[in-house]
Parts: structure tokens; sequence; C-alpha cells
């Protein structure tokens, strides 16, 4: 309709004035695309197959080498699977963990909005000073929950300070950042789903709550639920405030995660090829986490 | 008959969600109780919450008198401010030029922000410190806004919001006399208010909350953002001063809780639509 409508007019504009209007608003966007953002990506490409290190008066082209230094890296390889185990254990737990507040929350009649919120307020929080916050929390003699388990005979071990405990810490406190957030997500698929359908099924003679929840809600749900997956793994991977601040990746690099080796690498040693490697890495890992979801959705069958 | 059930059903989920909320908001609770502690009560490890002999506010004055928590509080607010009045001086435009006009290389224009959705701001920081440090701006204002001018993730936001517009709205603006300037500025931008709110909202969410690049070019107070400020008292300053530094969390964590507070319906909704857009 709006063709019939504005055929001679767009007739009048086009082509010259509208496409230079087009360029001309586009410009700034894709002059500080390119410089800030292309440009840069290619230069941190490229800049994994050098010797680069700040201050050095040469730069060499040394290929793979830099991918072949990090898998002889125990350190690197110590990263890698902290990251790994970091994000396996936030994923499931900060998802399945919103998905059931949001079920409790939605089901609500009066406080949504008091149970939403304080659930929430860790996305807004200063990852900074909550850290802090936590390392007093689970400080090994004067913290509180240390405290609590002395109060019933438990001596809690040194939760950030010892190896054997330190990731599963840094995760606890990952879980709490990701809920918040995973929650308002879910919140926003369950409005999306028609509150007829579930009692429609009721009167249909579903009775149970969980069996609506698998018949109903849960198929619904689907694509929100692959893409708060997605989402958290690749906040996971790329966790790295906690660690600057609580630990250092220590002790004895049991809490190392990828950015983190990234970081220190670059910006504490000055070696930035090897840096951009492991940047190069990280966002190969990322790239494969988007592909694998929309792989998923491609393959999905759409409902409604 | 089914109304006492439905009522026992509420009940319990008040309580099982009282029940983890309270469990949830631990770490604020025990940050607000330790900074409001003497030192020698904190180090008795006890599990009271409320403070013996009414607390103290020593710790809050320690650190105002040794932190300059409004410096920092100001240099977030400059940070985050320039970061989005650019993204949004950018991103608009070209916003409107992809949604709606007809130009040579659109489709590769749009091509690059798909591409540019995928990189995550960690990966051009390398090749940009080099820059930056090459140029002298290490530790200024422009080395902590500049990198986050552009964002993709913006463009393709408003671009998703302005091709629900009606085009009417633009052919009359046009018929009106107006120029394409004036029409992004004077009649699409009012009209995308709640997608430009909740880009805000992101925007600022993020950038406020960010550690990785202002420590990258940022060393000292001058340009501290408050992550920073906070990092700072932590290592040179406080130390094991538990109460210090939980008055000095408590300071930088307020204002956008208390942002949030004011105003969580639209920091909701912002993070859910940019959410499930990023």
């Amino acid at each position: 309709m709006s063709e019939t409508l504005t055929g001679p007019l767009r007739r009048q504009r086009r082509p010259v004035g509208e496409a230079l209007a087009g360029i001309m608003l586009t410009l700034p966007a894709a002059i500080s695309y390119f410089l800030l953002l292309l440009l840069p990506t290619l230069a941190a490409i490229m800049l994994a197959f050098t010797d680069y290190e700040l201050g050095a008066p040469a730069i060499g082209w040394i290929g793979g080498e830099n991918f072949v230094e990090l898998l002889d890296d125990l350190g690197f390889r110590q990263s890698l699977r902290n990251t790994m185990v970091y994000t396996a254990i936030v994923v499931p737990f900060s998802i399945i963990g919103a998905l059931a507040l949001a079920l409790m929350i939605e089901a609500l009649t009066r406080g949504k909005a008091l149970f939403r919120a304080v659930f929430f307020l860790p996305v807004v929080s200063l990852p900074v000073a909550m850290a802090t916050a936590w390392q007093y929390l689970l400080h090994p003699t004067i913290g509180p929950l240390n405290a609590l388990l002395r109060e019933i005979g438990v001596n809690g071990p040194a939760w950030l300070t010892s190896s054997d405990t330190v990731l599963v810490s840094l995760a606890v406190i990952g879980i709490w950042e990701a809920i918040g957030f995973n929650l308002v997500l879910f919140l926003a698929g369950l409005t999306a789903i028609p509150r007829e359908l579930r009692q429609a099924a009721e009167v249909d003679g579903v009775a149970s709550a969980w069996e609506r929840f698998r018949l109903i809600t849960w198929p619904l749900l689907g694509p929100t639920t692959l893409f708060v997956v997605t989402i958290t793994m690749i906040r996971a991977v790329r966790t790295f405030d906690s660690v600057a601040v609580l630990t250092q990746g220590g002790p004895n690099r049991a809490s190392e995660v990828l950015l983190y080796t990234m970081y220190t690498e670059g910006f504490t040693y000055f070696r930035l090829g090897y840096s951009a490697a492991i940047t190069l890495i990280f966002l190969l890992i990322v790239l494969a986490l988007m592909l694998l979801q929309t792989r998923i959705l491609d393959r999905r069958v759409h409902y409604g | 008959m089914a109304e006492p059930r439905a009522r026992l059903a509420e009940l319990l989920r008040w309580l099982l969600l009282g029940l983890l909320g309270l469990m949830f908001l631990m770490p604020y609770i025990w940050m607000v109780s330790a900074s409001l502690k003497p030192l020698d009560e904190i180090f008795r490890a006890s599990l009271n919450l409320i403070p013996e002999n009414g607390g103290t506010l020593s710790n809050y004055t320690k650190v105002l008198s040794e932190v300059p928590v409004a410096h920092y509080l100001w240099n977030g607010l400059i940070v985050c401010a320039g970061i989005l009045f650019f993204q949004i001086l950018f991103a608009v435009p070209a916003g409107y030029a992809i949604a709606k006009l007809n130009f040579p290389g659109r489709d590769w224009v749009f091509g690059a922000v798909m591409l540019g959705l995928l990189v995550p701001y960690h990966v051009p920081a390398l090749p940009l410190y080099v820059g930056f440090s090459a140029l002298g701006l290490l530790n200024t204002y422009t080395a902590l806004i500049l990198p986050s001018v552009i964002s993709v993730f913006a463009i393709f936001l408003f671009r998703q919001f302005f091709k629900s517009l009606p085009d009417e709205l633009i052919h009359a603006a046009r018929l009106d006399g107006m120029g394409e300037m004036a029409i992004v500025w004077r009649v699409i931008l009012p009209n995308a208010l709640p997608a430009a709110t909740a880009f805000a909202i992101f925007s600022v969410v993020a950038h406020w909350n960010d550690l990785f690049w202002p420590l990258i070019v940022v060393s000292g107070p001058t340009h501290a953002t408050p992550a920073l400020g906070v990092l700072y008292f932590r290592t040179e300053e406080a130390g094991d001063d538990f109460g210090a530094l939980m008055a000095a969390s408590v300071i930088m964590t307020t204002p956008l809780v208390l942002a949030f507070l004011l105003a969580q319906r639209r920091f909701v909704e912002g993070i859910a639509t940019t959410g499930l857009k990023g």
C-alpha cells in the first residue's frame, strides 16, 4: 500500500539525493568502524603470527610458532582447562537456577517486581566492588561463611586462596552474577507464551504443573533457552574481573583463565604477538559457540 | 475449592523465593554490615549483623578522606556519557540509512555490521593499546572513550527498530521540506525513544562496570573510573582493612544501584531487549 502512496514521491527524490544522503549518514559510523574495529581486529590477527614485543626494535613474521608454543605452554593449557571447567560449572547452574526462579516469579500474583529486582541486583552492581564483598564473605578466618561453618563444627577451607577450591569459588560468584541476567531473559520469554495455552492444557486434562511445563512451556521456551545458553557460555569464557581482582590467576595458576592470561602476556610481559595468539584462540572459541547456536536454530522446527 | 490451594502455592513460592532472595543478598548485607563495624569487631568474626555499640561511620570517613571518590565517580560519568553520546551520534544515522534509504553499498555496510557483532571488544584491544601508546594517548579520557564510540550492536538495534517505523512518517517529513539530517534527529530519534533508552541503559551499565579496558589504558588516579578506583584502594591503601574496603565498595556500588531502583522497569526491559538481540 505504501508503494502506491509514495511511488511518485520516490521517483522525485531518487536516486542521487537519497544515495548521497545514505552515504553521508553512514560515513561517520563507517570511518570509526574501520579505524577502531576492523583495522585493529585484523592487526590482532596478523600480530598472532609475529614475535612482536612492545619496545622491541624489529618485528618478525614467525608463522604458526606462537601456536606451537601455546600447545606446549603448561600455563596456557591450564588456563584453557580452567576456563572450560569454570564455564561447565557456571552455565548449567546459572541457567537451571534462572529458569526455576523465572517460573516461580512468573506464577506469583504479587511481588513479581520485588523478586525480579532482588535477583537482578548483581547485574547493575560494580563487579570489582562486589568481588571485594565476596572476598570478605569467603575470607578464611574473618569471613562470615567460615564463621558460620565453625558454629556447626566444620573447618571451612581458604576458599579463594587454596588451589582446590579457588575455581569453584569463582564459579559460584560467576553464577551469582549471571543468574539475574538470565532470569530477565527467561521472564521475557515466558511473557511471550500466551497464558491461555497453559489454561487450555489444564482444561484438556494436563493436570500436573510439571506436565504442563514439559509439554507447553519448555518447547515454546526453546529459542530463548538456546540463546541464553549461548550468551552465558560466551560470557563465562570471557570472565576476567573476578580473577583480576581476587586471585590474579593464583594460587599456582589454579584460577588462570583465558582472558586473564591474554592480559598478563600482553600488558604485563608485553609479549604482544604471543598475547594476540591467545586472543585469536579466544575469538575462535566465541565464533564456534555462535556458529553452534545458528546451526541449531536453523535445524529447529519453528513454533508459532 | 481451587482458591485455598492456589493461595497455599503462592505462600510457598513467597517463602522459597524469600529464602533464596535473602541468600542472594548476603554479599550486600555483609558488605554494609562490615562497613559499619570497627576493625577489631570485624576481626572477631562474630555472626552479628548489627554492629555493637550502634556501629561507626569511621570507615566511611576514612574512605572519603583517602580516596578521591567524587573524582572517580565524575570520571565514570564523563566516560559513560562520552561513549553514549558518540554511539548515538554515529549509530542512529547509520541505522536509519541502512533501514530506510537506498544507497550503493548498503548491503555491504549491513554485512560489516553483522560481522562486527561477532567480535568481542577484547580482540582489537592489543593493537588499539599499541596505537594509543604510540600517539601518547594513554591515561586520557580519549583512550577510555574512543574505542567504544562505534557500537555495531547499536547500529543493528536501531536498524531493526527503524525498519518497523512507517515510511509515511519519513515521506511526510520530506514533504515538509526537511533534510535527511533533520529527519534523523527530529523525526526518527523521538519515535525511537524506547530503543534508544534500552540501548542507553545497556551501554551505561556495560561501561560503568567495565574493568578490562580501563585497566589497560589507565594507570594512576587522574583518569581512573570507579572500577579502577576500588582496585587501587584495595592494592595500595586498604590491604586487610575490610571495614574501609567494604565502605568503599558500598560507596562505589550505590550510584548505579540507586539508578536501577529508581527506574527498575526500564532497566529490566532495557537489559532484556538488548540481551535478546545481542
